[in-house]
Parts: structure tokens; sequence; C-alpha cells
């Protein structure tokens, strides 16, 4: 009684499996089918910056027509590569307003929160010349706090193991480099 | 516009800077050598900003918004093997294999520029002068650096600088600033004269409290009116035998990028008491209040705070002697050796004011500790030597830990010291990782 039971339970699990796995089949393919149709404006619709302003799309076109001499526009899984900030909304200001006076790498390694950033901003005001930012403020504050913002805090972060470059350290020539010293 | 399109910012600036400004900015220099201000706008325009104080703008400077490019970039003077963490100003710090030498070779020590450093071409080491003044000062007087080098007796030490903020990467919530990890630290041999022969040349005022110096590097604003930095150290600092004006490192002209021609050099204190391009010394009847002394500059709270507490001005006090402290400077880290062999390692430890008492190394994440051998200073501020040769239990990953402990029996922490606003004074073991097979 409970064998048949069992063997009931199985088989018409296995007709839901079946129904599951065809449905599942067609729906990949109408998938497929629209990114084929579709795919490159979608591309274009989640990988572009939200448009920046007319000002900064006419500098931008200056600095196009200086990229000749350099590739002042070139952007590499996400990041703007001559500066090494992310290329998402707000960058233009950002690189505009922020490497007038020091390099990129300066935001670049900081971690901050919005408040923190803040900070910089208003300590940079008081103590280095740096103006007004106006509208831009929330613009800069927005990327940064978005994109630079602190990883988990803990007392002390474990090496990072998956930088170390392993290599085989070669003790007999070490003692010969050691002896000639 | 030129044929090559291949041609990087920085090449095309070395070859030929007028073209460069003329492709990129339309204009060039006037009579001043700074830009004309037809190129001034230009400039602005495509930073998308205007530039402040660009009638000080250098010709032949690479704008930092184009300058700040991952390219492959070296500092004069420098080895290539240097971890570049700012261009502007700039900033490199040595890795710790490379700080193998007892004696750091000129081209090994770090680089910590808070502005803009002179021109080679303007330093003229025969008119350079050093001008003594201030409240405490008997009178004004200016020395030229022959007569410094006559006038007084030289003296030659080996004195270890370190920046206030080496470390800073692994404070949590972050601070701001340069992300040392734990190469801004450095120790060759310096020659020049001490300074108190110097001060007490120009007269010392009984009420002396503090000497303060000022230098020839310019604000990254190119405003002249700025002072990039200005800092001091109390006059008990100031009148010690190893304090000095130094004019060489390792018996040669010190690099430009460490201060070429004059610099005080003040071993165990924050490297930034140690004014580079030097002057002018302010002989100070209060604590100098120059330029980053006061505020959160290199200051941390008087009284410990929980991490990411805001501490007000007033309640921050200046860092004066570094701690302790100890760097694994052999091998480097990622090392695979066999079971059968034995491990040699080799560091340096450094504390302040006083000396190393010992070095311990741990193999098993600090749970126990063995003794390293240790030599002697050279002198008071120079950083001493350890070395030890460790055996391992079985194959497997490892973490070769290093601990020094001070004079007074102060060691370094294995976790984080305590957290600072700006994140100074980061004196936590360092660590190499080791794979046994």
């Amino acid at each position: 009684m409970e064998e048949k039971n069992t063997e009931k339970y199985f088989a018409a699990n296995q007709s839901y499996l079946f129904g599951f796995l065809v449905n599942l089949t067609l729906l990949v393919c109408i998938a497929l089918l629209l990114y084929g149709v579709f795919g490159e404006s979608m591309r274009g619709i989640f990988a572009q910056p939200q448009p920046v302003p007319e000002v900064v799309q006419k500098q931008n076109r200056k600095q196009r027509a200086v990229a000749a001499v350099d590739d002042f526009d070139r952007v590499e899984n996400g990041i703007h590569v001559p500066t090494g900030l992310v290329f998402a909304e707000g960058f233009d200001v950002v690189r505009g307003t922020c490497t007038a006076c020091h390099s990129a790498k300066l935001v670049t390694q900081n971690r901050a929160t919005r408040a923190g950033w803040k900070g910089m901003i208003r300590w940079m005001q008081k103590t280095q010349g740096l103006w007004n930012l106006g509208k831009n403020e929330p613009i800069i504050l927005d990327y940064l706090a978005k994109h630079y913002a602190p990883t988990e805090a803990v007392r002390r972060p474990g090496l990072d193991v998956a930088a170390i470059e392993w290599y085989v350290l070669d003790l007999a020539e070490e003692a010969v480099v050691q002896k000639q010293k | 516009m030129p044929e090559n399109k291949k041609i990087g910012l920085h090449t095309l600036y070395q070859t030929d800077k007028t073209k460069a400004e003329k492709i990129l900015l339309g204009a060039s220099a006037n009579r001043r050598g700074f830009l004309k201000s037809g190129a001034i706008a230009a400039l602005g325009t495509l930073l998308g900003a205007p530039v402040v104080f660009g009638k000080n703008y250098p010709s032949g400077l690479i704008p930092a918004a184009w300058a700040d490019s991952d390219l492959p970039f070296s500092l004069p003077g420098k080895n290539g093997g240097l971890v570049i963490l700012n261009d502007r100003p700039i900033n490199a710090e040595t890795p710790p294999h490379l700080l193998d030498d007892k004696i750091t070779p000129a081209d090994l020590l770090f680089v910590r520029n808070n502005g803009i450093p002179p021109e080679a071409g303007s330093i003229d080491p025969q008119t350079w002068t050093l001008t003594v003044e201030g409240e405490s000062a008997a009178r004004s007087k200016t020395y030229t650096l022959a007569d410094l080098k006559s006038k007084f007796k030289n003296y030659t030490y080996q004195l270890t600088l370190e920046c206030g903020g080496n470390g800073r990467k692994e404070f949590n919530p972050p601070a701001k600033g340069n992300q040392w990890t734990t190469g801004a630290v450095g120790c060759p041999t310096w020659t020049g004269v001490r300074l108190k022969d110097v001060l007490n040349d120009v007269g010392v005022k009984n009420d002396a409290v503090y000497i303060g110096y000022y230098g020839k590097d310019t604000h990254l604003s190119g405003d002249t009116a700025k002072t990039v930095i200005s800092r001091g150290v109390p006059m008990v600092k100031a009148m010690q035998d190893e304090s000095l004006l130094a004019w060489q490192m390792n018996g040669a002209d010190i690099p430009l990028l460490n201060g070429h021609p004059l610099r005080l050099v003040f071993g165990g204190w924050p490297a930034s008491c140690s004014g580079k391009w030097l002057h002018k010394i302010v002989i100070r009847n209060r604590v100098h209040d120059g330029s980053k002394m006061t505020g959160q500059s290199y200051r941390v709270p008087c009284t410990p705070v929980a991490p990411g507490t805001k501490v007000p001005d007033e309640e921050m006090c200046i860092i004066e002697t570094m701690p302790v402290k100890s760097l694994i400077t052999f091998p480097k880290t990622g090392a695979t050796i066999k079971r059968s062999q034995k491990l040699p390692i080799r560091g340096h430890a450094w504390a302040g004011d006083t000396s190393i008492k010992a070095v311990d190394y741990s193999i098993d994440f600090g749970a126990t500790w063995q003794k390293c051998n240790l030599e002697a200073a050279a002198n008071l501020n120079a950083w001493q030597h350890f070395s030890a040769q460790i055996t391992f239990p079985q194959s497997g990953y490892y973490e070769v830990w290093a601990r020094a402990t001070d004079a007074a029996g102060t060691a370094q922490p294995m976790l984080l010291p305590g957290w600072n606003p700006r994140g100074y004074l980061n004196n936590a073991c360092h660590r190499i990782a080791v794979k046994v097979q």
C-alpha cells in the first residue's frame, strides 16, 4: 500500500517536472528572441550614464576634438581609463571639478559616507581655495557617496590572499647573495 | 596636429611643451613662463571649470585633469618599483621587500609632497640661503649653503623618517588622505650641520618654545600667497644632537623630491616635521601655528575615542614621536618553500626617540612568539635590523608576523591601534604570507 503511494507520488512529480521544463525552455526561447531583436538598444539603456547637462556636452565635444593626441574618453568595464574614475552619472562634473586641482587618484583611493565627502569638500573650501560648488555639489556628493562608499568595518582586515603573487623562493641563491654582502 | 596619434600626453609634454600647449590649448607661454590668458581660458573650458589662479599656472606643467593617467609614469631620481599613490601632489611609497637594505638607497626613499616642489632648474645651491628669525631669535641671520658647510662642524647620522599617515589604508571607518600601506618609511644617512649649532649662533631667547620651517614648494592651487606646509618641533627636539640641517643623503645631493638642496631631518618624528626645500626657520615663543600644525592635520585625539567619532579641533593634540614599529623586508610576501628548508627572515624596527629592546615573530597568528636576532642602532633615531631562521612544523599556509618592543616595554599591537579621524600612527604588526610544500 505504502509502496504504491510512493510510486504514484513520483509519477505525479515527474509529470510536473516535465511540464515545468517545457515552460522554462519556452521562456528562454522568447527571451533570446527578444534580445536578438532589441538587445542592442536595451544594452544602451543600462550601460549609458544619465544625460549630462548641455554645457558639459559641449565641453565633451571640445575634449573629443583634442582626443586625437590622447585617449581622453576611453571607458573600460565602467571605469574611465585616463582617470580611473567610475564612469557613471555625475562623472563629467566630478572630473571637471576635482581634477582641476588634484589627481583623480586622491578620489579613487578614498572611501567615505556622503557626510564624510561633504566634510572633505568643506575642508578644501576652507583651507585649499576650492570654490563654491553651487548646484554641482549635490551631483558630486551623490556620485562620491554611491561609488566611493566605505566597505564593511572590521578591526583589521586579513591579508588579501587572492592578491598575493606566489613564487618559489630560491634559498640557495639567496644564501650566495648574502655571502657576497 | 602630429601624425603620431599614439603619443602619450607625458611624452608630448616632455618632447615639446610649446607644441603640446599649442595643440591642447591653442596658445603658449608668455615671457614670464606662465600661460597666456587665452590658454588659461581654453584650459578652463577643457576642464569644465574656471582655473582659479590661472595666471600662476606654469607653462609646461601637464594639467592634472589629464596628467592622472595610469600610464607608466616614473619619478625623477626614484626607483620604478615605488607605488605612486598620487601624482599631484606627488606621493609614492616603497614596497616592503624593496626596503631590505640596512641603509635605504636614495631612489628607494618614499616621497610625500604636500605641494609642488620647486623646479630643478630654479634651484642654485650657490645662491640658496637659509634665514633664521622669529620672536624668540636674538636677531635675524641669513646663511648661504657654503656658510653652513664651512662655519659649523658637519655630522652624518642614519635617521629614520616615517610619514605620520603610514598605514592609514587599514583604518576603518576610512580616513581621508593618501592611502599609505607600509612603505612611507626609510632610513638613509644624512649629512649636514646640527640645527642646535646654527640656532645657538643666531641666539635663542629664554622664552623659546618651538621652531617652525618654511620651504620653497608651492601650493597646488598655484596661489603663491598660500603656504603649502609649515610645521616644526619643540625646542628640546630641535636642540637634540641628531637633529640636522642636511644637504646630503647617503653621501650625495638629496633627491629633488626629498628636499634638495637643504632640509631639516628630525628622526623618529612624523616626517612632516622635517621641512624640505628649506629657506627659513622661525624660533617661536609659542607652539608654531603654521600650515598643517593646527586643526586636524598631524593631530590625534588627546584622549582615546571610539572609531568614527567626530573630534573637535581643540580636543586634538599634535603628534610628537612615532610609535614602535617593524617591517619584514625579506622575503617578499608570497614565498613558497620546501618542507625541508628553513626560512630566513630579515627586517628593521624603530621607535620614535627610543631604542628597540626585542623583536619577535609568530607563525601561528600570534599564539606563540619566538625571539629574533637584533642588532644595535647606528645612532639614536636609526632603525635596527632583525633576523631569524624559521622552521615550519608541517606543510601549509602560514603568515609570518613580526612584533617589536621598545626600551620602555611598549609593543606593537596585532590589531589596529586606536582609531583617529585622520588615520595616523598605525603601527600594527607587519604580516607576510608563506606557503610550505
